[in-house]
Order: structure tokens, then C-alpha cells, then sequence
């Protein structure tokens, strides 16, 4: 018996353990700072003009390669362009491709994570066998094949990315319904007589769903440095767009001259990153605090 | 309170022991000025229920209470040297050497990738004893000290490869390893069978009459009148009765040392309220006739092929009649095929022969389509509760869950009824929005008796649905099984593997062994004239503690 079941289990038959997981009441500086950034840049995505009033496509070649300055808060490229300002505009293709490559990569795992777990032996070893060889074409390997089909732009990042990390979360979400399926609570439910299809809906969806909220969220930052990563190395968004990627990518020629072009969109994608994973842990914690025996 | 019983030459002495954890400056105190001291040979059992500070006392005396926790003590001696506020390392040189430890469950207090015996060896290494050869032949010499058959063999095995009784012994062998003056055992057999649990305590037995001090942590009180020579009565961190072992178990003066005692389940209890409180008065009618079988079950055989090719046959012919109003015990040790049969007899698992009519119907040979529609007429009752309930949902919607859906087509009719379910086992209406995780252990039990309840059933499954629970708790939770047994009507099928438990219940009782039916009868036939060799053997393993005066016979007090 461990010390801390001894101090939980207080006194007889009485005071019920009140589920109040400790660090989590207190005050989080990082998880507000971090929610800051991201609301910032979701509402640099959805109304860049809010945050910025310069064009981000706008040449102005006397001013080009500036350091940052009060003018231009962090600096221009080599055409003059307001580096700020693609920063804020890139945001929107940037999170449109971080999110959409993990919608369609969740999407792409729930309907295989599930089908297999709740299947029986054979179609769960086909599907694992599938997953196994999604497994073994790297992420970039997959996204040369889709930029050859398809050529270079947002879509095919979208996908390329989406199909690439599937198999690692089909597999999380199938050893979820498997974990669930063999719990005690769904042979309760089987024993209570409930139908097949409602035991599914009403506990193994829900409670293989749960650990996905905050892979979710890791999946969002994740995806945006795959994209970018692939935009470093021009299989993203074409060139004039302000695509973070894309940005880094381009600034890579200066980087002995205009530091300000490589190191600060890296700067968004590390801070969007880690922001949306520090929330995604924030998160997990609130839910499954409340839920796991903490002993 | 202190009673030195033992006047001086004490081995070891605890002065107004205080323990708490949390915050340095509001601790929360687990234990609160305990006193006592202890001598060679002599066993200290110090008894309580959950949270009553007894791990948390046994544990300040190795060393082990962990980094939150604040010790405080006018006197904490060991073999006259202080040990108040030793560090980790002073502590490591103590434990094992001169104070050997014991804990509950040796599966996970053993390495799980180290062979027993070098487990046992490293016991021997850190504090420097001898060579590798001669710590070998220690090993050895030490396994067979403590009853394990083949002991070349078993020192090369690992913990899950042997059974729960030798991983027991090993770990007790680990222990006393370097022959400590000292042995703290902490619940050493609650995991264990009876008649396993018999072998491990005439092995702690056997340290003791060799002049070693031993002081056993349990909550069995029957476990300790076989030990014991003094004997503390634990609650809320304070000692409530202390005292020499007849005294404190036959002559109690605390009103809680009582009431512990009559909460313990036993042949006399039969027909009488275990525990003190209770819900509204009800009159225990007694059970009326047998009004005609509602589960037959007849030549059930249920075997499980192994990947290996091996194919182990977990209950081999097992046929029983449970009568309407009646309860049917099914006792047996682990392995017996207990639970396969419940599992069964609910139609969670197919028989492989045999079947099980359900009211006079064909149950577990239907359907399973035919079988979802009847699954009200038999419900179950869990040993852990807690794992049967959805975490994410309320007890609400556990018990409103269960509600068929045809008496209880609106949401408000259903409200109401798990409102008044609720009610009859006893919960309030705060608990209705709690999740499980919120409730204590017995509150959960009462949670699952009430889902248990909503579909209305004729038949409840009960999983050992008590080995959980603290002894008091477990008497008010089978309370409430008689109470509501003789107000609805219900029949039960009560799994245990505790004989008392089982005979204060059981109107009917099968005793399993190796998935087959060893004995079946009434419940005082089976207990006190049991026919077959194996029944003897249960009730001769079993510790009791029997005040009437009837059966203190050939067993001495033990009995």
C-alpha cells in the first residue's frame, strides 16, 4: 500500500476521494503565453490585416535586406518585402496546412484504428499489415511521389503529410479500442444486454477517443514543421506566397548577410509548435486528471 | 497509549510517533503518537483497515515512508540506536541486514527480469556477504529453508514463473537472507490462498520461535490470532487498543476493536447484521422454499486452447441448481474455475459441453441475439467495480444505463428510479453527479449492486464481490446483499474465495477444485461435516477466530 493511498483513503467508508489533480488550479504562465501565441496567429490567419497593414507581396528593392527596425519590425527580404508582414500572411497557409494535414491524417486512423480494433483477426491483420507498409515509405519519400503526381502546392503538402502520419495514429487509436474493447465496463454493458452497435458508440468510440484530444493538438505542430520542412526543400508552396517553409527556404542564401530571414520564421514555427503542444499537454492533464487514478 | 509489556532489553522502541505528508508546514498526519516496543521472538501484529496509518507505521521503521513524508518520534530506537532521521544510505545498511522487510504482493515487489535467486543473492551482495560461490550456496540453502521444493531449479526462475506461494516464500527467504533481528511483514499473505496463505505464516512462524521479532501488518484479524503474542489496534493513526493477543481478540475493550471483530463473517454470523449501521430498518425475513430452479446448469466443461498446443481444461463438468431466493456459494482457490463458471452462467463465455437454462429456458445453447433481450433476468456484481464503470460518465449514467429502455422510455421516469435504486443501497443524492473515481471503495460496490439492480433482475452473479473491501465495509455491503435479497426476491450466485464469507451467505455451497465440483451441499453440512478430503483441508488452512466456546477444541484457540 503506497503512502499516498493511505492519505487518500482517509478514513472509513468516508471522505470520497474528491478528484482535484494537484498543479492543475495553480496558475500556468507557459499555457497562457502559449495560448497568447496561438491566438494571435489564428487571428493572423483569418484576418491578417488586423496584425499587419503592409502587403506582404509589395517590392520595394530601396529598402530590400533591412534589419529589423522600427519601420519594419523584423526586417525585409532581399525585394524589400515586410518581413513581418509574410510572417503574419504565411500564418494562414502555414495553420491551413498544419490542420488540415492532421484532420486528414486523424481521419485517415480513426477509420482504420477502429475498423481493425473492432474487427476480427483477419481483416485486423490485413489492415495491420497495410499500416505497416505506410509505415516504411518515409514521410518525404511519400511527399516526392505526391509532388511528382500532382506538382508543388498546398493541397499536395496537405495530403502528402496527412497520408504520411497516419500509421503511427491508426496504430495508437487501434491498441485504444483494443485496450477499451477488453475493459471491464464494456463487459458490463455486454452483460446489461446492450446492443453491439450501442456499446460502440456510447463507450469504445468515446473512451479510445480520449488520449487522440491531445495527439491532436501534438499532430497540429508536428504537421506544420513536415510542411515546412518540405517547403524548405521546395516540394511545398510556390515561391512569392509566404509560406513559413517556403520563407525559410528562401532566406537560406542570405543567411551570412540577413540572419533576420532564416532565424525568425523558424522563430513562428518553433513558437506555433511548441505553443500548440504545451496546450495539447495542458489539456491532457485537465482531462485525465480527473479520470486515472492518480496513485 | 503505551503498554510495555515486555519490560527491558527491548529490541526495538517507538515513542510517540508521528507521521504526515504533504506540506513541511501543514503536514497531513497519517499516524499520531504511536507507542510501542517490541523484543526477540515476539510478534507484534498491529491491525487496522485502510488508511488507519499501519503501512505508513511499518514502513517509518525501514526507512521507507518517501521523500513527502515529515517523522517525528521522542523515542524511534532500534537495538538501542536511534534511527530517527537516518538518511537513505544509513537506511540501506540497516534494511535487509538487521531489519528485513516483507511486502503484500511478491510479484511486484521482485524483479520481474532477475531469476529468484539472484534476487536473493543481491540481497546478500550489497551488504558484502561473502563470494559469489558461497552466496550460491546461501541462496540455496536459504530457499530450502523456507519450504521451496527443488530449490536449484526455482532459483533460476522468474518471479511470474513460479506461484503466488513460493514467489511469497522467495521473497520472505530475500528477507531474512542475512538473518535480521528484525521482520516487518506488510499484509504477507492477503493475496495468497488459504492454503498457501497457512504455509507462509508457519514459515513466519518458524523465524519467531527462532528468536527473531516480528511484527506482522494485517487486516485479518483471524491471520493475527494465529501469530500474535501482542496485538494494536489501529485507527486514524492512533493506537485504540494495545495489548496482549487474548486479551485485545477475545476480551475487546475499545467499542472499534468490537466492532471490527463482529463485522467478520464466520459460522455464527449467519442470519445476523455484520455491521453496525444500517439503512432503514428491514426485518430479515428467513428465505422461503425453494420455489423451483432459476439457473440449472448442467455439465458445463469449459477448455482453453493455448498457442502452445496445450489445451487446459479450466472447468470440467460442473452442474448446480440455483433456487429462486436462494443463494449458492461457489468457493475454491484461485485457479479453481470459479469465475469461467460465473462468466458462463452469464453467457460471457460459451460452454464448450453442457449448458445452463435460464428460468427453465434455454440460456447459454440461444442465441445471441435471443440471449441480449433476457440479459436482464441476470446481472453481476464485480470484484472491482470500479474497472466495470465507464470512467468518463456519472453515477447517474451508470445506473440509468442499465435501466431497460421499454419500463423507462423517458428520461425523467428514469431520474426517478435511479434516485430510488440509489436510495435502496444506501447512496445520497450527492453521489449521483460523482464519477467512480470520486467514490471509496465501498460506495463504488454499492454503485455496482444498484446497476445490478435496475433491469430488475431475477438472478445477480456476485464476483467476489467483497474481497476488496475492508473488513467493516464488507460487512455492511453484505448486509445490504441480505437486506435486499429478502425484500426482492433475489437469488444469487456468490463466488468467494473466503469460507466466511461464503457461509454466512450461502444457503447452498459448491467447493471447486481444478475447475471441478469437489463437494456441494447445504452450507452447514459443507462446514462443519464436510465429507471430502479437500473441504478438510480448506477449513483446516483457514485462520479462524471463533469466540463461542463450542469449537475451541482440537485447534486450540486457533479454531
Amino acid at each position: 500500500m503506497s503512502a499516498t493511498q493511505v492519505i487518500v483513503d482517509a478514513e472509513l467508508e468516508a471522505p470520497p476521494v474528491v478528484a482535484s489533480p494537484p498543479r492543475l488550479r495553480r496558475f500556468h504562465p507557459g499555457v497562457i503565453l502559449s495560448g497568447l501565441i496561438v491566438a494571435f496567429l489564428i487571428v493572423a490567419a483569418v484576418l491578417p490585416s488586423w496584425v499587419t497593414s503592409r502587403d506582404p507581396l509589395a517590392i520595394d528593392i530601396s529598402h530590400s535586406l533591412q534589419p529589423p527596425s522600427l519601420s519594419h519590425l523584423l526586417g525585409t527580404d532581399q525585394s524589400g518585402r515586410d518581413l513581418y508582414a509574410r510572417i503574419v500572411y504565411g500564418a494562414r497557409l502555414s495553420l491551413l496546412i498544419g490542420i488540415g494535414a492532421t484532420a486528414l491524417s486523424m481521419t485517415i486512423a480513426i477509420a482504420f484504428g477502429v475498423v481493425a480494433g473492432l474487427s476480427g483477426r483477419l481483416v485486423d491483420g490485413a489492415i495491420n499489415r497495410f499500416i505497416e507498409v505506410l509505415f516504411s515509405f518515409p514521410v518525404l519519400l511519400l511527399a516526392l511521389l505526391f509532388v511528382t503526381v500532382f506538382g508543388p502546392s498546398a493541397t499536395t503538402e496537405i495530403v502528402a503529410v496527412g497520408i504520411g502520419t497516419a500509421p503511427g495514429y491508426a496504430r495508437m487509436v487501434r491498441g485504444q479500442v483494443l485496450a477499451v474493447r477488453g475493459s471491464g465496463y464494456v463487459e458490463a454493458a455486454n452483460a446489461l444486454g446492450h446492443s453491439y452497435l450501442r456499446v460502440v458508440r456510447r463507450h469504445i468510440l468515446p473512451n479510445a477517443m480520449r488520449p487522440l484530444v491531445v495527439v491532436v493538438t501534438l499532430g497540429v505542430g508536428q504537421s506544420i514543421v513536415w510542411a515546412s520542412g518540405m517547403s524548405f526543400l521546395g516540394l511545398g508552396v510556390a515561391p512569392p506566397s509566404p509560406e513559413w517553409g517556403a520563407l525559410l527556404d528562401a532566406g537560406r542564401n542570405y543567411v551570412t548577410g540577413a540572419w533576420w530571414l532564416e532565424v525568425l520564421p523558424g522563430v513562428a514555427i518553433v513558437a506555433f509548435a511548441m505553443s500548440v503542444t504545451s496546450i495539447g499537454r495542458y489539456v491532457r492533464q485537465r482531462l485525465e486528471g480527473g479520470l486515472r487514478d492518480d496513485r | 497509549m503505551t503498554v510495555d509489556l515486555s519490560g527491558g532489553g527491548n529490541l526495538l522502541r517507538v515513542d510517540n510517533l508521528r507521521v504526515g505528508f504533504g506540506h513541511r508546514k501543514a503536514p497531513k498526519p497519517v499516524v499520531n503518537g504511536v507507542s510501542f516496543s517490541l523484543t526477540g521472538g515476539k510478534c507484534l501484529a498491529i491491525v487496522g483497515e485502510s488508511g488507519s496509518g499501519k503501512s505508513v507505521t511499518a514502513r517509518t521503521l525501514v526507512g521507507l515512508t518517501g521523500g513527502r513524508s515529515h517523522v517525528t518520534a521522542d523515542r524511534l530506537e532500534f537495538n538501542g540506536r536511534s534511527v530517527l532521521g537516518l538518511g537513505d544510505r544509513q537506511w540501506r545498511g540497516l534494511r535487509g541486514k538487521e531489519i528485513g522487510f516483507i511486502l503484500q504482493d511478491a510479484l511486484v515487489s521482485l524483479d520481474q527480469l532477475r531469476p529468484v535467486g539472484a534476487e536473493i543473492a543481491e540481497a546478500l551482495r550489497l551488504h558484502g556477504w561473502g563470494t559469489r560461490a558461497e552466496r550460491r550456496e546461501k541462496v540455496i540453502d536459504l530457499l530450502t529453508q523456507v519450504g521451496v521444493p527443488n530449490p536449484e531449479l526455482r532459483a533460476r526462475q522468474l518471479p511470474h514463473e513460479l506461484s503466488g506461494g513460493l514467489r511469497q516464500r522467495a521473497l520472505i527467504a530475500s528477507a531474512i537472507a542475512l538473518d535480521p533481528s528484525l521482520i516487518i511483514a506488510d499484509e504477507p499473505t492477503t493475496a495468497l490462498d488459504v492454503t498457501v496463505q497457512a504455509q507462509v505464516l508457519d514459515l513466519l512462524d518458524e523465524t519467531k520461535r527462532r528468536g527473531k521479532a516480528l511484527i506482522l501488518i494485517s487486516h485479518d484479524l483471524a491471520v493475527v490470532a494465529r501469530m500474535a503474542d501482542e496485538v494494536a489496534v489501529m485507527r486514524g493513526g492512533e493506537i485504540v487498543e494495545h495489548g496482549d493477543a487474548d486479551d485485545v481478540l477475545y476480551r475487546p475493550r475499545h467499542e472499534y476493536t468490537q466492532a471490527l471483530l463482529d463485522a467478520i463473517p464466520s459460522t455464527h454470523s449467519k442470519g445476523t447484521k455484520l455491521s453496525h449501521t444500517s439503512r432503514p430498518a428491514l426485518t430479515i425475513k428467513p428465505r422461503s422454499a425453494a420455489r423451483g430452479p432459476v439457473i440449472k446448469a448442467d455439465g458445463l466443461v469449459k477448455r482453453y486452447h493455448g498457442p502452445d498446443g496445450i489445451t487446459r481444461t479450466v472447468v470440467e463438468d460442473v452442474s448446480f441448481e440455483l433456487n429462486a431466493g436462494e443463494t449458492l456459494g461457489v468457493v475454491g482457490e484461485s485457479g479453481s474455475g470459479k469465475t469461467t463458471t460465473a462468466r458462463i452462467v452469464l453467457a460471457l463465455a460459451d460452454p464448450e459441453e453442457g449448458q445452463v437454462l435460464l428460468n427453465g429456458e434455454p440460456w447459454t445453447a440461444a442465441s445471441p441475439k435471443a440471449r441480449r433481450g433476457r440479459r436482464r433476468q441476470i446481472t453481476v456484481v464485480y470484484q472491482d467495480p470500479l474497472s466495470s464503470f465507464d470512467p468518463r460518465w456519472s453515477v447517474r449514467s451508470i445506473v440509468a444505463d442499465a435501466l431497460p429502455r421499454d419500463s423507462y422510455p423517458s428520461a425523467a421516469l428514469r431520474g426517478e428510479r435511479v434516485r430510488e435504486l440509489l436510495g435502496q443501497v444506501g447512496l445520497e443524492e450527492e453521489h449521483l453527479d460523482r464519477r467512480p473515481l470520486q467514490l471509496s471503495g465501498g460506495q463504488r460496490q454499492r454503485v455496482a449492486i444498484a446497476r445490478a439492480l435496475a433491469p430488475e433482475p431475477s438472478v445477480i452473479v456476485c464476483d467476489e464481490p467483497v474481497s476488496a473491501l475492508d473488513v467493516s465495509i464488507q460487512a455492511q455491503v453484505l448486509d445490504l446483499l441480505t437486506d435486499l435479497q429478502s425484500e426482492l426476491g433475489l437469488s444469487y450466485l456468490f463466488i468467494s474465495h473466503d469460507l466466511g464469507v461464503i457461509h454466512h451467505m450461502s444457503d447452498r455451497v459448491l467447493v471447486m477444485k481444478d475447475g471441478r465440483v469437489v463437494e456441494s451441499g447445504t452450507a452447514d453440512a459443507v462446514f462443519h461435516q464436510p465429507r471430502e478430503e479437500y473441504t478438510r483441508q480448506l477449513l483446516a488452512a483457514l485462520p479462524r477466530l471463533d469466540r463461542s466456546e463450542s469449537l475451541t477444541t482440537d485447534h486450540g484457540r486457533l479454531l
